[in-house]
Parts: C-alpha cells; structure tokens; sequence
C-alpha cells in the first residue's frame, strides 16, 4: 500500500517536474507549428515544447481559465484583440507571422464543382462544412463571407457546424459533406482527398498573430520561441506548409 | 440569461428516449438469449455486447462514422437502397446513444434472466405454456426489475452520451445539439451564461431519473415474486 501512495505521488508530480514551453496554436497550425517546435527543439536542446492544439476560440478561453499557457497563436486578429482587452497578453510581444486565405472545397469525388457563393444554395450542395462562427476563425471568416453575399440566412439549414477547421477538413476528406470552408493551407495537407473550388472573399485578409501570454511562467524561452517562429528558419517552414508571408 | 430555447433538452429527451426503448428490445432479447442458451462463441458474443462500456466514446464514434457514413458499408447501402443518409441526423445521435448505453441494459438483462429460478419455467411448461408466453407470463416479470434499473441507467447514459454522438451527429442546433454538446459549445466559446443554465438543467433531468429509478425500485420490489 505504502508502495501505491508512493508511485502516485510521482505520477502527480510528473507534469511538474517536466517543464518546458507550452504553445497554444491554431488548428490550422498543426503541421506547420509541428515542425517549428522540433526545428526549435533542434536549435535549443533542453526546451520542451508542448503544442496545444484547438479552435482559436477554444484556445483563448483555455487561457482567461488560468491555463498554464506561454505562447498564444491564433487563426485571426480578432481572437488575439480580445486576449489583448483582457489583459491575457503581452502586447509588446504581439506579432503577426503568417497569412492564408480561405477557399470553398468539395470532396474530389464530388461532380458539383461551385465556383461562386451563390451555386451553394443548389441541390447538390445540402451538407456545408463550416466552423463555429463563435470560436473557430475559420467559420467566422466563412459567415462573413455568406454574410456578405447575402446568403447565411439561407444557408443556415446546410450548415454543419464544426469544433474547429480540421473538423471540417476531416468531414470533407471523408464525403461525408457536399462543400466546406477551410484554409487553403488545409486543403493542401490533403490535396489528394479534396477539390479546392473557390477561394472566398474574406474582408482585410486573414492574418495569424502570436504574443507570449501574460502570465507565463518562461518569458524568456516564450519570447524566443516567439523570435524563432519569425525568423527566416521558422518563416521557410510555414511557407512550405503553405502559409503566406505576414 | 434566460433566452435560452429548449430544443436541446428536449432532443436530448427524444434521442435518450428512443435509444432506451431500442435497447429494451435488442438488450432484453439478447440478454435472455445469452442467459439461457448455450452455443459457441456466447462469451465471446457477451464481451462484444460489453465493450462499448469501456471502449472510449471517440473509438464507438469512429466505428459508427466509418460504418454509417457516406462511404461505410451500411451507410453507402442505404443511400443506395432508400435515399438514406444517417450521418449528421437526429436518428444518428439514437444510433450512437443506443450503440454507448447498450450493455447497460443487456448485462443486467443477462444477470436477471440468469436469475429466474427454473423450476418455475419448467413448471409452466409441464402446465401446456408455449415458449413464447412462457417468455412474456414467467421469465419477464421474473426478471422485469433487474432489466428496469439497468433501463434507467442506460437513459441517463444516453443522455449524457457526446463523444460518439459529436462525430456522428455533429452540433447542429435544433436538430443534433444534444445538451451534452450544447454545454461544451457554450464553454467553448465562453458564454457561460448559457452554460450555467444548461448544466442546471441536465443535472435537475439526471436528479429526477435518479429518484424516478430509486421510487420504480422501492414499488416493484414490493410486488416481487418470492423465487426463493
């Protein structure tokens, strides 16, 4: 029993003991901020980085709940604006790294291609990935976009509502909707399953912001993750997985 | 804060509701057949049954998703055969809830039916009673409490089912946002207003199970049948 108490005390001590970098990406991010964290790791043995990966919205929320998080990068400026007016972040550290546009996408076996909005409201196209407009960017860009064509009330019985953008991607890859809204960069992990259609119009671009978080605990590491992700090394990474230049 | 439209709870209710009663068919029928017939693989057959409750809800999700979805099996079949696409529908959100809360009620089904004395089976039948009223008269009501408690477990289960049903289903409100996933979207995006009603809710429907199930108890166990 003694024995038990023992090892328990150790696994509970275990995340304490292992300290490193905790990252809170983007979804979109996933493969780009992959390898940035094992380029990082690369060029400073000892640092651990944790990537933490989600829906922009999800991510901010995790950290207004005390999360222990040291750098945030989110999909949009407007996620990062609002950890701003809550004070979650450094606004000193606030830097915009990277952008990407938006598409409409279908299945590759699908026979429908749109190449505008308003084909969406087609009887070929009853099943519209989207993200959730209130926490995924992805999805907030897409209803702007709808909003703007005058098309989001009427394609409100379409929509499938997504956690974040991989979601959809996933949905898509798998035939299991009609048309979805993802990033041009997720379209392109899985060039082989889906058809990009159309990129949408999204108003003043789109945009991905990092800042080191207010309360971490590593501000230094945090900043020079933050220095390493703008660096031509961290820049070449993200342009290979699509991203364009800030 | 109280703009809140019911339609969750009240899908949750429908998709809780239905999964019980298709797992009072499937469940009752199977665990009577396991209890009291005797072939190969039956074990194996009865841990088949058990393991959606201790598989993880996302792995139940991912079988059903590749199994029902446009290109599975079954799903491509009955696109082809009806026109019918389960992915993404309320009936989707059933199949997942009935698929977690299933051994809920098979296991206690099974127990209770094992339960039954005998005897009592064998002297309806010397009494000239058919199988099938043999079933329906002796086993059931034999067994009926056992089966009633494991029934009022697996609708709480169903209830509160959200990892396989949100791969399934999805989250469209007012056709597939099950309270479960109603909650986690309001945390999600932080509206804890929101949150803070719907958690209120579904811990007031999971009390009034309980006490329903506690009160169902106490009134069919003082009708019981002596089998002693």
């Amino acid at each position: 029993m003694k024995r038990f108490w023992v090892l328990l005390s150790l696994l509970l001590a275990l995340p304490a003991a292992a300290a490193g970098l905790t990252v809170s990406a983007a979804a979109s991010l996933t493969e780009g901020f992959r390898e940035i964290a094992s380029a990082y790791q690369d060029a400073h043995p000892g640092t651990q980085v944790h990537l933490n990966l989600a829906a922009s919205g999800v991510l901010l929320q995790q950290i207004a709940r005390g999360a222990p998080v040291d750098v945030l990068a989110s999909a949009d400026e407007a996620t990062m604006d609002r950890a701003q007016h809550d004070g979650l972040i450094d606004p000193q550290t606030r830097h915009v790294f990277a952008s990407n546009s938006l598409w409409l996408v279908v299945p590759l076996a699908s026979t429908a291609v749109p190449a505008a909005l308003d084909e969406l409201t087609g009887d070929g196209f009853k099943r519209v990935a989207i993200g959730h407009p209130d926490s995924v960017p992805a999805g907030r860009y897409a209803k702007g976009a709808l909003e703007q064509a005058g098309l989001w009330e009427a394609l409100q019985s379409r929509l499938i509502l997504t956690q974040n953008v991989r979601q959809a991607l996933n949905y898509l890859t798998r035939g299991e909707v009609d048309a979805g809204f993802v990033y041009a960069t997720d379209a392109h992990t899985v060039r082989e399953h889906v058809r990009p259609a159309f990129q949408a119009p999204v108003e003043g671009g789109i945009r991905y912001p990092l800042a080191m978080v207010a309360a971490s605990r590593e501000p230094e590491e945090a900043q020079r993750f933050i220095a390493f992700v703008r660096s031509e090394q961290g820049q070449a990474i993200l342009r290979s997985h699509g991203f364009g230049n800030p | 804060m109280l703009d809140l439209d019911w339609s969750a709870l009240w899908l949750s209710l429908k998709v809780a509701g239905w999964a019980t009663a298709i797992n009072l068919v499937l469940g009752v029928a199977l665990g009577a057949l396991l209890a009291r017939r005797r072939f190969p693989g039956r074990e194996l057959l009865d841990t088949v049954f058990t393991l959606p409750l201790v598989l993880p809800p996302t792995v139940l999700g991912y079988y059903l998703l590749v199994l029902v979805g446009r290109n599975g099996p079954l799903g491509a079949w009955l696109q082809d055969s009806f026109g019918i696409n389960l992915v993404f529908t309320w009936q989707a959100a059933v199949i997942a809830a009935a698929v977690a809360s299933f051994p809920l009620v098979f296991k206690p089904a099974r127990a209770a039916f094992e339960g039954v004395d005998r005897q009592l089976e064998q002297a309806a039948r010397t009494l000239g009673v058919s199988e099938v009223a043999l079933f329906f008269r002796v086993s059931l009501p034999l067994a009926w409490r056992g089966i009633l408690a494991g029934l009022l477990l697996a609708f709480a289960r169903a209830m509160g089912e959200f990892g396989a049903t949100i791969m399934v289903a999805g989250s469209i409100p007012g056709q597939t946002q099950t309270l479960s996933i109603a909650i986690y979207e309001a945390v999600q995006a932080g509206n804890d207003g929101r949150a803070n009603v719907l958690v209120l809710v579904s811990s007031l429907v999971c009390i009034a199970v309980l006490l329903l199930a506690a009160r169902l108890a106490g009134r069919s166990g003082g009708s019981r049948h002596d089998v002693a």
